[in-house]
C-alpha cells in the first residue's frame, strides 16, 4: 500500500507550458467573457458577421421542403454510426488499406502528433501545407511541428489570417470571424512577406494577395495535411467539403497526403452522403452547394498523392461515447450553425470558450472530450455559458438537443462536487430552496420575508442595490418592490377555499 | 370549463398581477378557475442549474398537487408562463426517471399533457382570440425563448393581442433573440447577460412603445429591471394583464388598479 503525499505525479513535461492547450483555456468562461465583451471591434464584427450568415442560412434552409426529414435522417445515421463505431472503423481501415492507404490509430493528441511528425520526417521534408481542419487544431499539430523544426502553412484564407496574426481561431467555420478587413490588411502587410505594397482592404484585393502567396506554397510542397468532413466505411473514401479550392490544391498536388480525422466522422455507406451533402453547406455557409467537394479513396497510381496516411484520432471521443446522453455531441458535423445563432457566442466570440470548439456545441463537446477536474476547471464553467434559449437545437442539422445536453452536463458538474466537505454557496442555496419549494406551507412562510424587500424598496418602489450574490443582478438591473400581497394570500382572502 | 391555475412561484411571490389577470380573463370568458393550495414550483430553477436531486422533491410536490386533473377534478391546468409550462412538459418526467421514479414520471407526463401556457389554452383549447379586452396603449411583444422554442406557441400571443380593442402593436426588432435572463445565468454570467440585455432594451426603445409585454414574468423581470434602471420610460406587463384590461376600468388593467391601491394601503 502506498501513501499519497499530496504531490501530483507528472509523467512528462506539461506541453501547456509552451503552447496554450487547444481544448482548455486558462480562465473560466465568465472571466474570459468579461475581457472579450470589452472589445468593441470584436462586438461589432461579430454582430455583423453572425447576422449576415444567419439570414443566408435561413433563406436556403427555408427553400428545402423536406428539411425536417433530412434532419431526422442525419440524426438517425449518426446514431447508427455511434452504436456500430468499432465495426465501422475496422471496415474503414480494411478498405483504406486495400486501396493502398496506411491507417494509424491515435489514442490522444500526443500520439497523433508523434505519428504525423514521424511520417513527415520519413519524407525528408521540413515544410507542409495544410487544409483547414478542426482535428489538427484540436491536437495543436502546428505547434507540435514547429517544436521539431517543421513549418506548417495554413492555406484556408481565414486560417491563414489567424496563423499570420499569431492568433487563435474563434469560430469553427470562419476562424477569423473576429477580424474585419482593415485588420486583415494590416496583418498581411506586416506578416505575409510578399504582400503587394499598395494593398487595399477590398475583399478581392486581400483574396488575390493570399492567392499569390499561397500559389507558391502549393507548387513547392511535397507534403499536405488535411482533416476530413466524412469517411465512408463501405468504400474507404474520404471527403473534404470547402469553398476556396485551396483544399483541392493540397489534396491533389503533393506527393504525400496525411489526413487526421476524429473517429466519429464516419458514415456507413456512400449513399448516406446524399443526406449530409444537403445538410452541411446550407447549415454552415448558407449555400445550396459548396464550390469544392474533394473525395479520394486510398492511392490512385499516377494521379494525386502517391502516399496516403489516415490517422484516426480518439482524444476523448471514446469517453464521450460511453455516456448515453452525452454521446449525441459526437453527431456534430462542425457546420457551426449553432454558433451563428447563439446570443451568447454573438456577444463573447469564440476565444472566451478557451477551446477550438466554441459556441453551444463547444460547451457540450469540449468538457466531454477533456473530462473535468472539479469546479476550478475552466471547462467546468462551459455548460453554464448558455441561457438555454434553444436557438442552437432549432438550427442543428443533425438535431443535437444541445440545451438538454447542457442541463445534463450541469448536473454532472454538480454531482462531481457533491463530495466536497464544505459545500459552496450555490449548493447550500439550492438545497435550502429545494426544502422550501417542496412544501406550500414553508413557501408561504418564506414569502412573508419579502416584506424586507418592501422596506428596502421604500417609496421609490424599486430595489437598486443588494449584497452579493444578488449584487450581480442589481449591478445593471433594478428589482421591483415585492407586492403587498402574494397571489396565494389574495386568493385565500377573496375566494376562501375554492380549490 | 374547470381550469386549475398554476400561478408559478415567481408570480405568486413577486408578480401576483399575472395570475390574478389570468383568473380575470378566464372567468370573464365564463370558465371556473381553481387554485390548488399545495402548489409551489415546477422545479425549473433547480433543473436548469444542474441540481436534479434537489429538483426531485419539488417535482413530486407539483405532480401530487396537480394529479387530480387525471381523475377529472379539472379539465385543464393553465400557467401564465411559457418557461414553467416548458419545464413541466419537457423536464419533470426526465428528473423522475433519472432517480428511478417511473410511476412519478408517468404521472408527471400525464399531468404535463393537460397543462397549457395561457395563449395555448385560450387559442388551442378554448378556441378564442378575442377575449373582450380594451387597452388603448402602444405595445411591443417579446416572444420569450421557451414559449417560442420549447412550446412553439408561434403567433398565438400576437393573435390575442391584435384582437385587443384600442391597442397599437409594433413589432419588436430581432424579437426572437434571447434577453439574457436564463435563470441563474444572469448571476453566473452577469456580464454576458447584461450585454444581451442592453441589445434587447435598445430594440424595445426603437419601437417607441410604452409597454413591453411577454408571456413570462421572469423575462419581463429581467428586461424590466434594465428598463427601470435606465429610466427608459417603458413599463412591462404580462400578456394576461393586457388581456384582462377592460372598458369598465378605462383601459387600465383592472387588476393593476386594485394592486396599486392595495400596495398604497399597505404603505
Amino acid at each position: 500500500m502506498t501513501t499519497f503525499l499530496g504531490v501530483p505525479l507528472r509523467r512528462k513535461p506539461d506541453p501547456e507550458l509552451r503552447h496554450p492547450n487547444p481544448l482548455r483555456g486558462s480562465e473560466s468562461f465568465p472571466q474570459a467573457a468579461r475581457h472579450e465583451l470589452g472589445n468593441t471591434q470584436l462586438r461589432a464584427n461579430l454582430a455583423h458577421a453572425t447576422s449576415v450568415i444567419r439570414a443566408k442560412r435561413a433563406a436556403v434552409v427555408n427553400e428545402v421542403p423536406d428539411w425536417e426529414a433530412l434532419r431526422d435522417a442525419g440524426s438517425a445515421i449518426k446514431a447508427d454510426v455511434m452504436v456500430r463505431l468499432p465495426e465501422l472503423l475496422e471496415q474503414l481501415e480494411e478498405k483504406v488499406t486495400a486501396r493502398g492507404g496506411v491507417v494509424h490509430w491515435a489514442r490522444d493528441a500526443d500520439e497523433a502528433n508523434r505519428i504525423v511528425i514521424e511520417l513527415i520526417r520519413a519524407t525528408g521534408q521540413t515544410e507542409v501545407i495544410k487544409v483547414k481542419s478542426m482535428a489538427t487544431q484540436e491536437i495543436g499539430l502546428n505547434e507540435a511541428l514547429e517544436d521539431v523544426g517543421i513549418a506548417a502553412f495554413e492555406t484556408d484564407l481565414a486560417e491563414l489570417i489567424v496563423q499570420l496574426g499569431h492568433d487563435r481561431p474563434s469560430h469553427i467555420l470562419v476562424p477569423a470571424i473576429h477580424r474585419n478587413r482593415a485588420e486583415i490588411r494590416e496583418i498581411f502587410l506586416r506578416e505575409m512577406g510578399d504582400a503587394p505594397p499598395g494593398l487595399t482592404d477590398e475583399p478581392r484585393a486581400l483574396a488575390m494577395a493570399a492567392r499569390a502567396h499561397l500559389r507558391r506554397k502549393f507548387l513547392q510542397s511535397k507534403v499536405a495535411i488535411s482533416g476530413a468532413n466524412f469517411a465512408i466505411a463501405d468504400t474507404g473514401t474520404l471527403a473534404v467539403v470547402e469553398s476556396e479550392g485551396n483544399g483541392r490544391m493540397c489534396l491533389t498536388l503533393p506527393e504525400t497526403l496525411i489526413t487526421v480525422m476524429g473517429i466519429e466522422k464516419l458514415l456507413p455507406t456512400w449513399q448516406d452522403l446524399e443526406v449530409f451533402m444537403q445538410l452541411l453547406p446550407r447549415s454552415s455557409t448558407g449555400e445550396r452547394m459548396n464550390p469544392y467537394t474533394s473525395m479520394w479513396t486510398g492511392v490512385t497510381p499516377g494521379d494525386g498523392p502517391q502516399e496516403f496516411h489516415l490517422v484516426l484520432l480518439d482524444n476523448g471521443r471514446t469517453r464521450a461515447l460511453a455516456d448515453t446522453v452525452g454521446r449525441a455531441a459526437l453527431h456534430c458535423i462542425r457546420c457551426s450553425a449553432c454558433l451563428n445563432v447563439c446570443p451568447v457566442y454573438e456577444r463573447t466570440g469564440g476565444h472566451a470558450y478557451g477551446s477550438v470548439y466554441p459556441g453551444p456545441i463547444g460547451a457540450v463537446l469540449t468538457p466531454q472530450l477533456t473530462g473535468t477536474t472539479g469546479h476550478g476547471d475552466p471547462n467546468a464553467s462551459l455548460p453554464y455559458a448558455s441561457t438555454l434559449c434553444g436557438a442552437c437545437y432549432e438550427v442543428c442539422p443533425v438535431k443535437i438537443d444541445i440545451p438538454s445536453l447542457l442541463v445534463m452536463l450541469r448536473a454532472r458538474m454538480v454531482d462531481e462536487d457533491r463530495g466536497r466537505k464544505v459545500p459552496d454557496g450555490w449548493s447550500a442555496a439550492m438545497k435550502a430552496a429545494s426544502w422550501v419549494m417542496s412544501d406550500a406551507g414553508r413557501f408561504a412562510a418564506a414569502e412573508k420575508l419579502t416584506g424586507v424587500g418592501r422596506l428596502v424598496a421604500g417609496k421609490k418602489g424599486r430595489i437598486s442595490s443588494l449584497p452579493f450574490p444578488a449584487s450581480k443582478w442589481t449591478a445593471a438591473r433594478d428589482l421591483p418592490s415585492p407586492p403587498a400581497e402574494t397571489f396565494r394570500t389574495w386568493w385565500a382572502r377573496e375566494r376562501g377555499d375554492q380549490s | 370549463m374547470r381550469i386549475a391555475l398554476f400561478a408559478t412561484c415567481i408570480a405568486d411571490a413577486m408578480f401576483p398581477q399575472a395570475p390574478r389577470a389570468t383568473v380575470r380573463v378566464l372567468e370573464r370568458l365564463g370558465h371556473q378557475v381553481f387554485f390548488p393550495p399545495d402548489q409551489v414550483c415546477c422545479a425549473q430553477m433547480h433543473v436548469n442549474t444542474g441540481y436534479l436531486a434537489e429538483a426531485l422533491p419539488v417535482v413530486k410536490e407539483h405532480v401530487r398537487t396537480f394529479s387530480p386533473v387525471l381523475t377529472g377534478a379539472w379539465d385543464a391546468i393553465v400557467a401564465p408562463s411559457g418557461s414553467c409550462t416548458g419545464s413541466i412538459r419537457h423536464q419533470q418526467g426526465m428528473v423522475a426517471r433519472r432517480y428511478g421514479e417511473n410511476a412519478l414520471a408517468d404521472d408527471a407526463e400525464a399531468v404535463a399533457a393537460r397543462t397549457y401556457e395561457l395563449s395555448e389554452l385560450l387559442v388551442d383549447v378554448l378556441g378564442v382570440t378575442d377575449v373582450g379586452a380594451y387597452f388603448p396603449h402602444h405595445v411591443t411583444y417579446h416572444p420569450t425563448c421557451h414559449s417560442l422554442r420549447m412550446l412553439h406557441v408561434g403567433d398565438k400571443p400576437v393573435r390575442l393581442l391584435r384582437a385587443v380593442e384600442g391597442i397599437r402593436l409594433t413589432e419588436l426588432p430581432n424579437a426572437e433573440s434571447c434577453c439574457g435572463f436564463g435563470g441563474t445565468f444572469a448571476l453566473k454570467n452577469a456580464d454576458t447577460s447584461t450585454a444581451m440585455l442592453s441589445d434587447k432594451m435598445a430594440a424595445v426603445k426603437a419601437t417607441g412603445a410604452e409597454v413591453l409585454t411577454a408571456g413570462d414574468y421572469s423575462c419581463l423581470m429581467h428586461i424590466g429591471g434594465g428598463l427601470s434602471r435606465t429610466r427608459a420610460g417603458v413599463r412591462t406587463m404580462h400578456l394576461a394583464e393586457i388581456l384582462a384590461a377592460e372598458q369598465s376600468t378605462g383601459g387600465a388593467a383592472a387588476d393593476a388598479v386594485a394592486a396599486a391601491e392595495a400596495s398604497e394601503a399597505v404603505r
